[in-house]
């Protein structure tokens, strides 16, 4: 296991609330005191507009701005730096690749994603589908909570544009085989474009979207440590080079006036607009914090202690508590959400909340996945590297006194 | 202090009023969909008194405690003194002040007899 004590000190709102059990990051993870420091300096020492300065604080800020898309590529495996498009996180990269993607549909053709998405990688495909008179399938889960492979071969056929889905489900906490159901969706139909929504799985397990073969990958900075508003999509360069651009105006084109205005080359003509520049510089040092922990670590660490929690969970609650998602632990990430007796979720987040501990309770933007389940809410704890046993037991003796308040045991 | 008081948890517990009117004069849903808190209102009103309410549900002790306590104090009141409640009577009668994100949890009553009532079956 990590040596949390020492990690708490990294991130600074440990010092603001000693205290305080945070077990809500997969909705967004706190932030390191490097990051802190990355972006304050950019707001302080060198507050420049990017690409178009000359004088040397611009070209600072150029350069540190551009280290981070350096840095990612390397940090996922890309091949090149020029496979990444910076956003301001996983729906807007899911929104600009289903826009990107949108001429090539058409009526008849069908796009796929499955039950276990997030709102973010299910309505641009909804609203994509409606607006091009395209079909919409949605891959059923089993009983465990992973992707159904007889399903996914139905709903693969040549009709199949694009297959959407998650590496890791933000409820169920599911490891998708990435790479496996690539394989079998291009073992059906090669041509499918296969997107993948990566918002849970960065910087909790090692990743690469070249060994994935994806050809679009999306995910959000925050959820790794760095800014709100920072987000990446990955999209393979022989596929980017084809597509033109679909946001429009500044620092994208190379001659506005031409008849046919040229623009500039993939990632930059994919980015109109100042974009979060300190967001994005700040990004670059959650990717060396990330790194220097070690993502092999990070997993075990996380896993470990999930394992700790729902075996806590069973042990303590017995027929009152209902885990969802897969029961092998190898299946499963640092994410759990669970049902306890019929109390409602939003009282249990509330009462573990006025003590000081932080979790999720609701829908976590999956109405589909909730119907699926006939669940109309969970309460989700997701773990990062700075929780420890001691959260979990915490967490688990509030949740007894909830057990005795609601259910009088 | 906390959400929970026990006036609160006690009429979670043990709500009052609950149940349907098979003779209800008038009766409506409501639902927060982002919680999934549910409710049916059903009232019988004679000469413009409310002589008999229920309600039935599901959803967080905020949301069904206050129905309870809310059909409790709307009996033998006039549709007129019902219809003129408003989101801090709610507050007076639950005891608890809410945040922003319960507060319609703890609304959610008040909605649904207001539309009972502007609704005639
Ligand atoms: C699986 C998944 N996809 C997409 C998102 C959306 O991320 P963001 O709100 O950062 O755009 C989230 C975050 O909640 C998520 O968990």
């Amino acid at each position: 296991m990590l040596n949390t004590s020492q990690i708490k000190k990294d991130f600074p709102l440990f010092t603001h609330h000693p205290d305080l059990v945070y077990l809500d990051s997969a909705a967004t993870a706190l932030k390191t005191q490097g990051v802190i420091d990355a972006e304050r300096a950019y707001l302080e020492e060198y507050s420049t507009n990017v690409m178009r300065g000359l004088y040397p604080l611009a070209e600072t800020a150029t350069e540190k701005f551009e280290m981070t898309r350096e840095k990612m590529a390397t940090f996922i495996g890309a091949k090149s730096s020029s496979e990444i498009i910076f956003t301001s996180g996983t729906t807007d990269a899911l929104n600009l690749v289903s826009k990107l993607l949108a001429s090539q549909i058409e009526k008849g053709d069908t796009l796929v994603t499955t039950a276990m998405e997030h709102h973010s990688n299910f309505l641009p495909w909804k609203e994509l589908a409606k607006t091009k008179s395209a079909d919409l399938h949605i891959v059923s889960l089993t009983k465990e909570g992973m992707i159904d492979r007889e399903s996914l071969k139905k709903s693969i056929d040549e009709h199949t544009k694009i297959a959407s889905f998650s590496a890791v489900s933000n409820v169920l906490g599911t490891i998708n085989p990435v790479k496996e159901i690539i394989a079998l969706i291009r073992s059906i139909n090669p041509k499918t474009l296969i997107v993948i929504d990566a918002a849970q799985a960065v910087c909790h397990m090692p990743m690469s979207v070249s060994d994935w073969d994806a050809d679009f990958v999306a995910f959000s900075g925050h959820k790794m440590f760095g800014p709100t508003g920072t987000g990446i999509l990955y999209g393979k360069y022989s596929l980017l080079e084809t597509l033109p651009p679909v946001n429009f105006g500044g620092g994208m084109v190379l001659d506005s006036c031409a008849e046919d205005t040229l623009y500039k080359e993939s990632p930059y003509c994919f980015e109109a607009g100042t974009p979060n520049i300190g967001g994005m510089i700040a990004l670059g040092s959650a990717i060396d914090y990330i790194e220097n922990i070690g993502l092999q670590n990070i997993h075990l660490h996380e896993t470990t202690l999930a394992s700790y929690a729902i075996e806590k969970l069973k042990e303590t609650f017995g027929e009152d508590i209902s885990i969802i998602g897969p029961s092998k632990k190898e299946k499963r990430s640092g994410i759990i959400a669970f049902t306890l007796a019929n109390v409602h979720p939003h009282d249990i987040a509330g009462i573990l909340g006025e003590q000081n501990i932080c979790v999720r309770a609701g829908e976590h933007c999956t109405t589909p996945l909730h119907h699926s389940l006939r669940l109309s809410a969970t309460t989700r704890l997701s773990l990062s590297i700075y929780n420890n046993e001691n959260d979990i037991d915490k967490f688990i003796s509030v949740l007894k006194e909830i057990q005795a308040m609601f259910l009088n045991k | 202090m906390s959400l929970y008081q026990d006036l609160i948890l006690d009429h979670y517990r043990n709500p009052r009023n609950q149940g349907t009117l098979k003779n209800a004069t008038h009766s409506a849903d409501a639902a927060n969909l982002s919680c999934g808190d549910k409710l049916h209102i059903d009232i019988i009103v004679k000469n413009d008194i409310i002589e008999e309410v229920k309600f039935s549900g599901s959803g967080c002790a905020i949301s069904q405690s206050s129905a309870s306590l809310l059909t409790e104090h709307i009996r033998k009141h006039t549709v007129k003194q019902a219809l003129s409640l408003e989101p801090k009577d709610i507050l007076d009668l639950i005891l608890v002040t809410l945040s922003p994100a319960r507060l319609k949890c703890g609304l959610l009553s008040l909605e649904t007899v207001k539309k009972a009532l502007n609704q005639e079956k």
